[in-house]
C-alpha cells in the first residue's frame, strides 16, 4: 500500500516536464480533446446550475435584485424551521449510531478468525446497500406496518398496534436513521474493516505482549487509526444526510399526510418550486444546503488528508 | 510498564475478554445480523403469498408458486403494463448515461493522470469537490436550469445530469496515476504512435479494469436514483421503476385506503415491484462485490 502511494505521488508530480518538447504543441491539445466532454458536462450539470440558483436567489420574480429578501422570506416560513430541527435530528441520532455502531462492529467481525464466517458476516451487513432510494423506504414501509410486519410481534411489544402509530411525528428521525443504517452501514463495515487489516500485526503483537487485552487495543491502537476512516464517513454521510428527502416523501405517500410533504428542507424547497412556482424561494433554500456540502466537501478536500495526492 | 500495571491489565482482560465478554458480543452481533437479514429475506418471502397469507400465516413460511404467479400477473397488469415500461425507462436513462459517463470519464481521467495542460489542477479539485458533494444536492438547480432551455420532461433531462460523474473520472485518474507508468506511454511515443494511438491501444487496453469499476459505480447509482427523475419527469410515461414504485404505493389501500379501487396494488404485488426494482442492481452485488468495495475505498488512501 505505502509502495503504491509512493508510486502514486511520484507519478502525479512528475519531476519536470515530460521530455519531447517538439511535439508538445499535439500533446496538450489531445488533452484538450480526451477532457471536452468531460469538461462541457462538469460546466453545464456543476458549475452553470450553481450559478443560475445564485442568480435566481438573490433576484424577484420579474428578474431584479432582490438582495437577500429570498433568505429571509423562506427562513421566516413557518415550515422553515421545523424542517432543519426535523433534519437536525435524524442526523444527530444517524451519524452517532453510524459511528459507535460501524466502528463496534468492524473490530469485532475484524477479530473474527474463522475465514468463512468473517466472510459472510461482510456481506451480510454489506448486502441491503444494494436496495437504495425508494425501494429500501418501501421494504421498511412493510416492517414498520404491525399487521404485514415480520417483526410485528416486537412492534407490539414497543406498544405499536398500528402502521399510523409507528409513523407519528416523533418517531420519524429514529425511523429515518434506522433505514439509513441499514442501507448505508455495511458498505463502511467493509471499508473500516479494511483499514483494520492495514494496522500492522507487530503492533497488534507488541500491544499484546505487554499486556494489553482485546478491548484496550480496540480503544487504544484499533480507533485512533480508524480515526481518518471515521471522519470520512461522518462528514459523507451529514452531507447527504442534509438533503432528506425521499423517505419522507414517500411516508408522507403512504400515510395519506400523517407525514408532512414539507417534513425536510429539500421536500420545502421542492414545494417551493413545484406548488407556489416560486423559483426563487427553491433556489435559495436549494443553495444553503448547497454551501453546506460544499463546505463540507472543501473542507475535506484541503484538511481531510485522504485527497494528499491531488 | 511497571508490575503492578501489568496485572491489573492481565486482571482486566480476563474480565472482558473472558467468555462471558464473548458472549455478550456475539449475542449483539447476532442480533445485528438478523436486524439486516430479516428483511431482505422476508420481502422474498412475501411475494409468494397471497394478500391475505401474508398477515395471516407464519412471516418466514414460504408461500405457494401459484401465488407468486398471481402478483406477478397483477404487477404487470398494473395500468395496462406501466411496469414493464417503467423498468424500460430505468434501462434507458441507466445505460445511456452509463455509455456517456464512460465516453466522457474515462479519457478525461487518463488525461488528467498523464498528461499536462492548463487548468488541469483546477479540474482536479472541481472534481474532487463535486465528488464529495451528495448528487441530490445539484436537482433543484439543474431542474431551474433545465427549464429554461425546456428539457424538462425529455429523457434527455435525466440522461445528461446523470452523465456528470465526477467519481468516475477521479476512480480512473488514481488508476492511471498509479497503474500505467509514463514510461511505457513515452516508448509507444517513441514507436511512433500519435497522442490518440497511445491512448487508445496501450493505456485503454490495460484500463479495463478501471473501465468495469465506473460502468458499476455509474449504472448501480442511475438505476437507483431517485430525486432527479423525480423532479425532472412529470408524466408517468416517463417514469423510471423507482419513481414508479410511488404509483404503486400511491394504489396500496393498505398504505393508502383512498386508492381502493380496480387498479388496487395488494401488499405481496408491491413486495414483488421492490424485489423487481432491485434486481439489476442485487445481482451486481452479488458478483461484484470484491469490485465495489475496492472502489469505495479507492475514495482515500492510506497514511
Amino acid at each position: 500500500m505505502t509502495v503504491t502511494d509512493e508510486a502514486a505521488r511520484s507519478a502525479v508530480i512528475p519531476p519536470g516536464r515530460p521530455a519531447g518538447r517538439s511535439d508538445g504543441g499535439e500533446r496538450s491539445a489531445m488533452s484538450y480533446a480526451f477532457i471536452a466532454l468531460y469538461a462541457v458536462l462538469t460546466v453545464a450539470f456543476g458549475i452553470l446550475p450553481a450559478l443560475y440558483s445564485l442568480y435566481l436567489a438573490f433576484t424577484d420574480g420579474d428578474g431584479g435584485f432582490a438582495g437577500i429578501a429570498n433568505f429571509t422570506k423562506v427562513m421566516s416560513d413557518f415550515r422553515f424551521l421545523p424542517a432543519v430541527g426535523h433534519v437536525a435530528l435524524y442526523l444527530v441520532i444517524w451519524l452517532v449510531a453510524l459511528v459507535v455502531l460501524v466502528s463496534f462492529l468492524a473490530i469485532v467481525v475484524h477479530a473474527v478468525r474463522v475465514r468463512w464466517l468473517s466472510r459472510t458476516l461482510r456481506f451480510v451487513f454489506y448486502l441491503p446497500g444494494a436496495l437504495a432510494g425508494a425501494s429500501s423506504v418501501l421494504l421498511w414501509l412493510f416492517v414498520l406496518d404491525p399487521t404485514a410486519s415480520p417483526v410485528g410481534g416486537l412492534l407490539r411489544l414497543m406498544g405499536f398496534s398500528s402502521f399510523v402509530q409507528v409513523i407519528v411525528p416523533a418517531n420519524l428521525p429514529p425511523v429515518f436513521a434506522v433505514i439509513a443504517f441499514w442501507t448505508g452501514a455495511g458498505g463502511w463495515i467493509v471499508i473500516m474493516y479494511g483499514a483494520l487489516n492495514n494496522i500492522s500485526a507487530d503492533v497488534i503483537e507488541a500491544a499484546r505482549i505487554d499486556g494489553a487485552g482485546t478491548v484496550q487495543i480496540a480503544w487504544h491502537i484499533q480507533l485512533p487509526m480508524l480515526r481518518k476512516w471515521i471522519s470520512y464517513m461522518g462528514i459523507m454521510s451529514l452531507a447527504a444526510g442534509t438533503q432528506l428527502f425521499v423517505e419522507p416523501q414517500l411516508l408522507s405517500q403512504a400515510s395519506n399526510a400523517i407525514v408532512p410533504n414539507d417534513y425536510s428542507l429539500n421536500q420545502l424547497a421542492y414545494q417551493y418550486a413545484f406548488q407556489q412556482n416560486d423559483f426563487n424561494g427553491a433556489a435559495a433554500i436549494s443553495l444553503l444546503l448547497l454551501v453546506v456540502a460544499l463546505a463540507l466537501s472543501a473542507v475535506f478536500v484541503t484538511r481531510g488528508g485522504l485527497f494528499e495526492r491531488g | 510498564m511497571t508490575t503492578v500495571d501489568a496485572g491489573r491489565a492481565v486482571a482486566r482482560r480476563k474480565s472482558v475478554s473472558g467468555w462471558s465478554g464473548r458472549t455478550i458480543v456475539a449475542v449483539v452481533v447476532a442480533i445485528f445480523v438478523l436486524f439486516f437479514v430479516i428483511p431482505i429475506v422476508w420481502l422474498l418471502l412475501a411475494t409468494t403469498k397471497s394478500a391475505h397469507g401474508l398477515i395471516v400465516e407464519n412471516p418466514f413460511r414460504p408461500g405457494a408458486i401459484g401465488d407468486l404467479a398471481a402478483n406477478w400477473e397483477q404487477l404487470f397488469g398494473f395500468q395496462d403494463g406501466a411496469v414493464t415500461a417503467w423498468v424500460g425507462n430505468s434501462a434507458l436513462y441507466a445505460l445511456g448515461a452509463l455509455v456517456i459517463t464512460l465516453v466522457a470519464s474515462i479519457p478525461a481521467g487518463y488525461a488528467m493522470a498523464l498528461t499536462e495542460f492548463r487548468f488541469r489542477r483546477l479540474l482536479l479539485v472541481l472534481t474532487l469537490i463535486v465528488m464529495l458533494i451528495p448528487n441530490t444536492a445539484l436537482v433543484l438547480p439543474i431542474f431551474l436550469e433545465l427549464n429554461v432551455v425546456g428539457l424538462i420532461g425529455s429523457p434527455l433531462s435525466v440522461i445528461l445530469p446523470m452523465s456528470f460523474f465526477p467519481f468516475g473520472v477521479y476512480l480512473t485518474y488514481i488508476y492511471f496515476s498509479t497503474s500505467v507508468p509514463r514510461d511505457l506511454l513515452a516508448a509507444a511515443r517513441l514507436d511512433g504512435c500519435g497522442e490518440f494511438q497511445v491512448f487508445t491501444r496501450v493505456a485503454l487496453p490495460l484500463a479495463a479494469p478501471i473501465v468495469a469499476l465506473v460502468a458499476f459505480f455509474s449504472f448501480v447509482q442511475n438505476w437507483n436514483n431517485f430525486f432527479l427523475p423525480f423532479v425532472m419527469l412529470p408524466s408517468s410515461e416517463g417514469y423510471p421503476i423507482q419513481v414508479g414504485l410511488t404509483s404503486l404505493l400511491a394504489s396500496t389501500p393498505a398504505f393508502n385506503p383512498s386508492s381502493a379501487g380496480t387498479q388496487s396494488v395488494q401488499l405481496p404485488t408491491l413486495a414483488l415491484a421492490t424485489v423487481i426494482s432491485v434486481l439489476p442492481v442485487l445481482i451486481v452485488f452479488l458478483f461484484a462485490q470484491r469490485f465495489l468495495v475496492a472502489g469505495m475505498t479507492a475514495g482515500g488512501t492510506k497514511e
